[in-house]
């Protein structure tokens, strides 16, 4: 007889895996991705492949060479990195500059810090940021959807504003809300994605599909995405009921933009949001909070990205600071 | 909707492949290794000799200090020597070795089938009893029986709680026990109850086990007092706390004992040597050990004499097969792998689980990805990765402080994490050294 095992218990284990958790969000992600190719055509799929290619690239070359260790981008979370950064540019970026976010987001946000897990920000935000800051008009000239079709899958895109675009400025320039929604498309078109935007946040509903199975999947939990969303909704609609005129509906808010590829697939990164329910929903209050501060009063008509890199940095307070409720702690016993 | 506790618990795979193996008498062994202390508590002294001649059920290890046990000799035959040997968790510990021949009982044990149902000793003598007679608690913990039963000055016990959840995958003794033996089970129960003072008993089965809860809730009609409980499918719900709140709604305090919330809770195979114990005036010398898993020929559940060697039962249940990669002395969750297949059967073994080589190894540990799913199955609401990364960290006042000693060791995060990260050991290494930290302080 062969020698015995010995180890501790459990004894067995559930099948579950890092990889396995990865590629469900990439799978997750897979109707959104042909809503955009649907929409802004091969200028979509190319800079998605760029990303996904040169992110996994670059966390290989670091592994293999830099830091001389197996490289480990089979886990796929180099690949989930890339296919996120590119969800949230626009679809004509030129492709030398997807490969720099890619780099700032692999080699800077996430192997910089001691690689997968240790990351303190989400790396696909800070690649985002990083290309807005140092591009800025490249990253706000969004391509006008033209449906696969019509259009033609070569045909280069004419840009355009978004909506929170028109919005931000047009209230610049002493406009009502009124005036501007004419100038923007109508909710529905938001809703299936038929608006300008970073290639991956234009289709709620293709969004909200994703979403749906990654609750089902158990890969994410309701906490962040619904304390998120529900704070935007309320915070928008409180300034919405003061003065119509000057703050825009928040039905509007939560179709608009990037909240819902933030709240459902950003924030709820693993490695850089808390632990704990009850802190995993202060996270999401607070994203939203300053997610609507952004987008009302500040300079940039979206603050999704800052507000969730925001949050990351308070993550480890969070966790610090909130719990889970322990077993046997009772309300009149001190622990 | 079925009753169960609220916070965290997984759902292993059940795999109880022994559930229909009805249990079998094992012939008693040509030699047993009876180890000298087989309960959580002060170390028993073993009374026997070099070349003394025992009988079944004679007294050969004394009860040493309040939480403290006997133990019975579970054969007839000649001491061949009272030396260390190798117990189940891998240690040298003492054992008496007998050399077994014909088997004769000592005067005063009702050895037969009858069922004895009239109570006539008084609260006093049961515990007095249940102390002679060596019980322990078999569910695994193996605290004295005797000792639970005598309730501390100002608390007062409210309901008397019969675990027959058996949450563990692969074992059944429990739920073997309850479907062939649940009128002794009640009975033990009742017995159970008169030494406490309770008028109410409920007994807690998972509803993976109909049979068990169809026969003991129509037996327990003519019972007073005693209700039985499905309860949904969720480990560790066989946990005392966890038990506890599935069928009260109530908490167990950190750091208290159940009596806190007006329970005392009882394993079925505990009720079932009370009734033996009580009725029977049998002492704890044999148990139902349940061999499966799925490198086992033949999963089968035995009642198997204390002190007979693993490989014995293994050999029973079809040999040792060619593929077995690792051997568990109880479940695949809270089971301890054996160094050595020659190590006895305990009173607190319920489960010898064959594991073929495929299924034996650890897989490759992966780096935190921080998902917070150990987090979320923890039924004590402790955060095992934070208290894994100070016990590695040798942060002991940090494990403290987060609630290391809390740790019920159900193994759930280690379990459920999807890097495959050893969290329990970790864990185990940080309460093992609070634990002495808190100790010492109490010394001083």
């Amino acid at each position: 007889m062969a020698l015995l095992t010995m180890s501790g218990s459990p004894h067995v284990h559930d099948n579950d895996s890092v990889e396995k958790i990865m590629w469900g969000v990439v799978i997750a992600l897979v109707p959104a991705l042909f809503v955009s190719i649907w929409y802004f055509g091969f200028p979509a799929l190319k800079i998605t492949l760029v990303a996904v290619a040169s992110c996994v690239a670059i966390e290989y070359l670091i592994q293999k060479f830099l830091l001389k260790q197996e490289p480990t981008i089979k886990d796929g979370s180099a690949a989930l990195t890339g296919l996120l950064l590119a969800f949230n540019v626009p679809s004509n970026l030129p492709v030398w500059e997807m490969i720099v976010g890619s780099f700032v987001s692999i080699a800077v946000a996430k192997m910089a810090f001691g690689g997968l897990g240790k990351n303190v920000f989400n790396p696909a935000l800070v690649g985002r940021v990083f290309l807005l800051i140092s591009f800025p008009v490249d990253m706000t000239s969004w391509p006008v959807p033209q449906p696969l079709m019509q259009g033609g899958f070569f045909a280069d895109a004419i840009t355009g504003p978004t909506s929170l675009g028109i919005l931000k400025e047009g209230l610049g320039t002493g406009q009502t809300v009124n005036e501007l929604v004419m100038k923007m498309p109508d909710l529905m078109r938001d809703f299936l994605g038929n608006q300008g935007g970073s290639l991956g946040e234009v289709s709620a509903f293709a969004l909200i599909i994703g979403g749906i199975y990654l609750l089902m999947k158990k890969i994410i939990t309701w906490h962040i995405p619904v304390t998120y969303m529900l704070t935007v909704f309320l915070f928008t609609g409180l300034m919405w009921l003061i003065n119509p005129d000057i703050y825009i509906n928040p039905v509007f808010h939560i179709l608009a933009g990037g909240l819902l590829l933030g709240a459902i697939y950003m924030a709820t990164d693993m490695v850089s949001s808390p632990m704990s329910p009850n802190g995993m929903m202060l996270y999401g209050v607070g994203c939203g909070v300053l997610t609507v501060l952004i987008r009302l009063w500040g300079a940039y008509p979206e603050g999704v990205s800052f507000a969730i890199l925001i949050m990351n940095a308070f993550t480890p307070l969070i966790n610090r600071g909130f719990k889970p409720k322990r077993f046997g702690e009772l309300k009149n016993q001190k622990g | 909707m079925l009753k169960t506790f609220k916070s965290g618990g997984v759902h292993p795979p059940e795999n109880k492949i022994s559930a229909d193996a009805a249990i079998q008498s094992l012939p008693v062994p040509k030699r047993v290794y009876i180890m000298v202390t087989q309960h959580l508590g002060a170390p028993s002294v073993a009374l026997v000799k070099k070349g003394d001649d025992v009988k079944t059920g004679q007294l050969i290890a004394k009860s040493a200090g309040f939480i403290s046990a006997n133990v019975h000799s579970p054969v007839t035959g000649k001491v061949f020597k009272v030396d260390d040997f190798i117990d189940q968790s891998g240690y040298r510990k003492p054992a008496i070795i007998i050399d077994a021949e014909e088997d004769t009982w000592v005067d005063g044990v009702d050895n037969s089938d009858e069922i004895i149902r009239d109570i006539t000793l008084t609260k006093e003598q049961i515990i007095q009893r249940i102390s002679d007679m060596g019980v322990v608690g078999l569910g695994g913990a193996t605290f004295p029986t005797h000792v639970k039963m005598m309730i501390p000055d100002g608390k007062k016990a409210e309901f008397l709680i019969i675990n027959g959840v058996e949450c563990e995958p692969y074992l059944t003794s429990d739920h073997r026990l309850m479907v062939e033996k649940p009128e002794e089970i009640l009975i033990g129960t009742t017995i159970l109850m008169k030494a406490l003072g309770v008028s109410k008993a409920m007994v807690g089965i998972e509803n993976n086990k109909p049979d068990a809860i169809e026969k003991l809730s129509h037996i327990a009609k003519s019972f007073k007092g005693i209700t039985v409980h499905p309860l949904k499918v969720k480990y560790p719900q066989g946990g005392e706390k966890q038990l506890i709140k599935a069928l009260t709604g109530r908490e167990v305090p950190s750091g208290k004992l159940p009596i806190e919330t007006g329970c005392v809770v009882d394993n079925v195979g505990t009720a079932f040597a009370v009734y033996e114990a009580v009725q029977k005036n049998k002492p704890l010398i044999e148990r139902v050990v349940t061999v499966t898993g799925m490198a086992a020929a033949k999963p089968s559940n035995f009642m198997v004499r204390i002190g007979a060697p693993v490989s014995e039962l293994i050999e029973k249940a079809g040999g040792i097969p060619e593929n077995l990669g690792k051997v568990v002395g109880g479940g695949p969750m809270m089971g301890k792998a054996l160094m050595s297949l020659e190590a006895p059967i305990v009173k607190g073994s319920s489960g010898i689980l064959l594991m073929p080589v495929e299924e034996s190894r650890r897989v490759v540990i992966k780096p935190c990805i921080r998902c917070a799913r150990c987090v979320s199955v923890c039924p004590m609401g402790l955060e095992p990765y934070l208290l894994a990364q100070v016990a590695k960290n040798e942060m002991w006042e940090r494990a403290e402080s987060e609630r290391v000693m809390d740790c019920i060791e159900c193994g759930s995060c280690h379990y459920t994490c999807p890097s495959g990260r050893p969290l329990l050991d970790y864990i185990r290494l940080g309460k093992n050294k609070v634990g002495q930290i808190i100790r010492s302080r109490g010394k001083k």
